[in-house]
This record gives structure tokens, sequence and C-alpha cells, in this order.
């Protein structure tokens, strides 16, 4: 999956009734692909791959947003949620919560972008589910 | 120690550090090379193992030819028997011992076959497990190093953002906020759309003499000749 290529057919792309803007990222020899569905920038999905998969994430909040008394709390209402949701996963990246979903390298556009407007979805979902845990 | 026992104590001993590397990209390289050696090693064992089990099979074959020998001599020497030709039936039978002395020897060269080809299945076994379990442990630390540059890559793009500095709460006001302004849009366009129809209908309404309009002029006209006739 060329990358370049893909963030040119994501941007032209509609489905669903969402649409894309995507930007490359490529700072550090790691392509990353910045997509925002339906203009919600503030919950990008980030798109990157290795030999055999391709990773999309998004970042939710970090671990300073967490009211500190209700951290278990949330830890365990996190993986509660993971199996009901779809397609994707809770996950920490360094210091950040994060919900990811993984394909393979020979998905279809069409499967790309339905990962990535669910994904787009399930994080705004799993926000608002757990905003009582976060400080403001 | 398995990989993902490896990344966990790292993660745990907090060498995720801006920067730091969990994954060194030496040791790669020479799971790379593992992988490629044992890739090989499998080629070359299941070379082998056909050439044996070809052998395996030739031998077989041998062996079975040599007790259709040693049975058919032994017609040959009740016949000769049979015949009073004693000093023939020996002679047949000698043929028959050399059939058996070749017989045992085929079938001592066919156990090493068997053997070999045991143990070289094993082999191929054991090589294609070292193989895929390799290659995953290499997809977790080759994913890990992924995740670990695209963070620092996203990292970058994020500081020169504003979306940096907002919380999660914020930004989840703001999209809903969004989303409340995109469902206005669209309850508006309808509302539009809903009042174009309406006042299309009430053209053709009007057109023909129904509604309230024309209700009223026809009204007004009877009430004038309700006067008129006074």
């Amino acid at each position: 999956m060329e990358f370049n290529e893909l963030a040119l057919k994501l941007s032209q792309y509609e489905t669903e009734g969402s649409s894309f803007e995507s930007f490359f990222i490529n700072h550090v020899g790691q392509e990353v692909l910045q997509v925002i569905v339906d203009g919600n920038d503030e919950l990008p999905i980030f798109v990157t791959h290795t030999d055999e998969q391709v990773l999309c994430i998004c970042y939710l909040f970090s671990e300073e947003e967490i009211n500190a008394d209700k951290h278990a709390e949330l830890n365990d209402t996190l993986l509660r949620l993971n199996v009901p949701m779809p397609l994707s996963a809770f996950a920490k990246i360094d210091n950040k919560y994060a919900v990811f979903g993984a394909l393979s390298t020979n998905s279809t556009i069409e499967q790309l972008s339905h990962e990535i407007i669910t994904l787009a979805a399930n994080s705004i979902d799993a926000l608002e589910a757990i905003s009582d845990y976060l400080t403001e | 120690m398995s990989i993902l026992k490896k990344l966990f104590t790292a993660v745990k001993g907090g060498v995720t550090e801006v920067g730091e590397s969990i994954v060194d990209a030496n040791a790669i390289l020479i799971f790379e090379q593992e992988i490629r050696d044992a890739q090989e090693a499998l080629a070359v064992a299941k070379r082998s193992l056909t050439e044996v089990m070809a052998k395996e099979m030739q031998t077989t074959r041998s062996i079975k030819a040599l007790d259709s020998e040693i049975e058919k001599h032994e017609g040959y020497a009740g016949q000769a028997l049979e015949k009073g030709e004693e000093p023939l039936a020996l002679e047949i039978a000698g043929k028959i011992a050399e059939f058996e002395q070749q017989k045992s020897q085929q079938q001592e060269v066919l156990a090493t076959f068997t053997a070999s080809v045991t143990k070289l299945k094993q082999q191929v076994k054991r090589a294609e497990k070292t193989i895929v379990e390799n290659q995953r442990q290499l997809s977790m630390v080759k994913t890990t190093e992924s995740v670990q540059k695209a963070t620092m890559a996203v990292n970058d793009n994020m500081a020169s953002g504003d979306s940096a500095m907002a919380s999660a709460k914020q930004s989840l006001e703001r999209i809903k906020q969004r989303q409340i302004d995109k469902q206005d849009h669209l309850d508006a366009a309808q509302q539009l759309a809903d009042e174009s129809n309406d006042k299309s209908l009430h053209d053709k309404m009007r057109a023909v003499g129904i509604g309230d309009e024309a209700a009223k002029g026809a009204d007004i006209l009877a009430r004038i000749k309700a006067k008129q006739s006074k």
C-alpha cells in the first residue's frame, strides 16, 4: 500500500456518508497518514504500517487528564468496553490512551475507509462514555 | 525470554521515554538473519528428505524383488528334489542363500534410510516451527518500533497544531457542537425544502380557487352581494 497515493485517494473518497481529509507525515522514516473524518480535527486518525499490517490509531486523552482517584476504575471500564467496541480496541502508547484497529496490508481502500470511519465513531463514543473519569 | 515478556519488562521499566528505543535495531537484524538461516536449513533438510525418501522406496522395491526371486527358486528346488536331482537342488539352495544374504543387506540399508527419514521429518517440522515463531516475534518487535516512530512523528505534528493544547473533554465538546451544528443545518435545509413544497401546493390550490385567499375573495363578493340585495 503506497501511502502517498493512499492520502490522495482518501481525500477524494466519500463513503458511508463521511468525508476525509488526509495529510502525509513522514519525519522519521516512518510513514504516517493523518486522517480527519467529517471535519473532526480534534480526534485525528493516524494510519501507519509495518510489513504485514496497517495500524489505525486515534489518541483519546493523556494520563494526566484522568481524575486521580478514578484511574483504576477507568482502566477496568476500558477493559470491559474493549470487546463490545466494533473493530477497535483500547490501547496505551507512552502516556496517552488510544483506540486502534489493525488491518492486513492487502486490504482494499473500501476496507480501510470502513475501518477509519468506525474508529472515528468509536473514539467519539468512547470519549463520551468515559468523560466522567476525566478532568476539565 | 519471549519478546512480549521483554517488551513488558521494558515498558514497566519506563524505557519508553521520548526518543529512547525499546527495540535495538541490531537485534532486529540478528533476528532477521536467524530467520533467513532457518529458512535455508529448512530448504536443505527438505531436499535431503526427498532424496532419502526416494532411496527408501528403491530399497523397498529391491527387497520385494529379492523376495519373489527367493520364492521362485524355492519352487525350482522343490521340483529338482521331486525329480531326484539332489545336486541340482543343492545348487539352487546355494542361490537362495545368496539372495537371502542380499536381502538382509538391503534390509539393513532400508532401516538406516527409514531412520533418517524420521529424523529429517522432525528437523523440517522443527525448522518450520522456529521460522513461524521467529516471524511472529519479529512482527511484534517491528510493530513496536513502527508505533514508536509513528508516535514521534505524530507528537512533532501535534506540537505544532492547536489540538495539543485542548483537553479531551474540550475536544469532545467541540465535536458534539459540530455534530449539533451539522444537524441544525440539515434540519434547516429540510424545513426550507418543506416550505417550498408547501408554497407550490398553495399556488396550485389558489389557481383553481381552493384555500384561504381564494375563499376570502369569494366571501367578500358574497358579502357585497348580500348588502346590495337588502
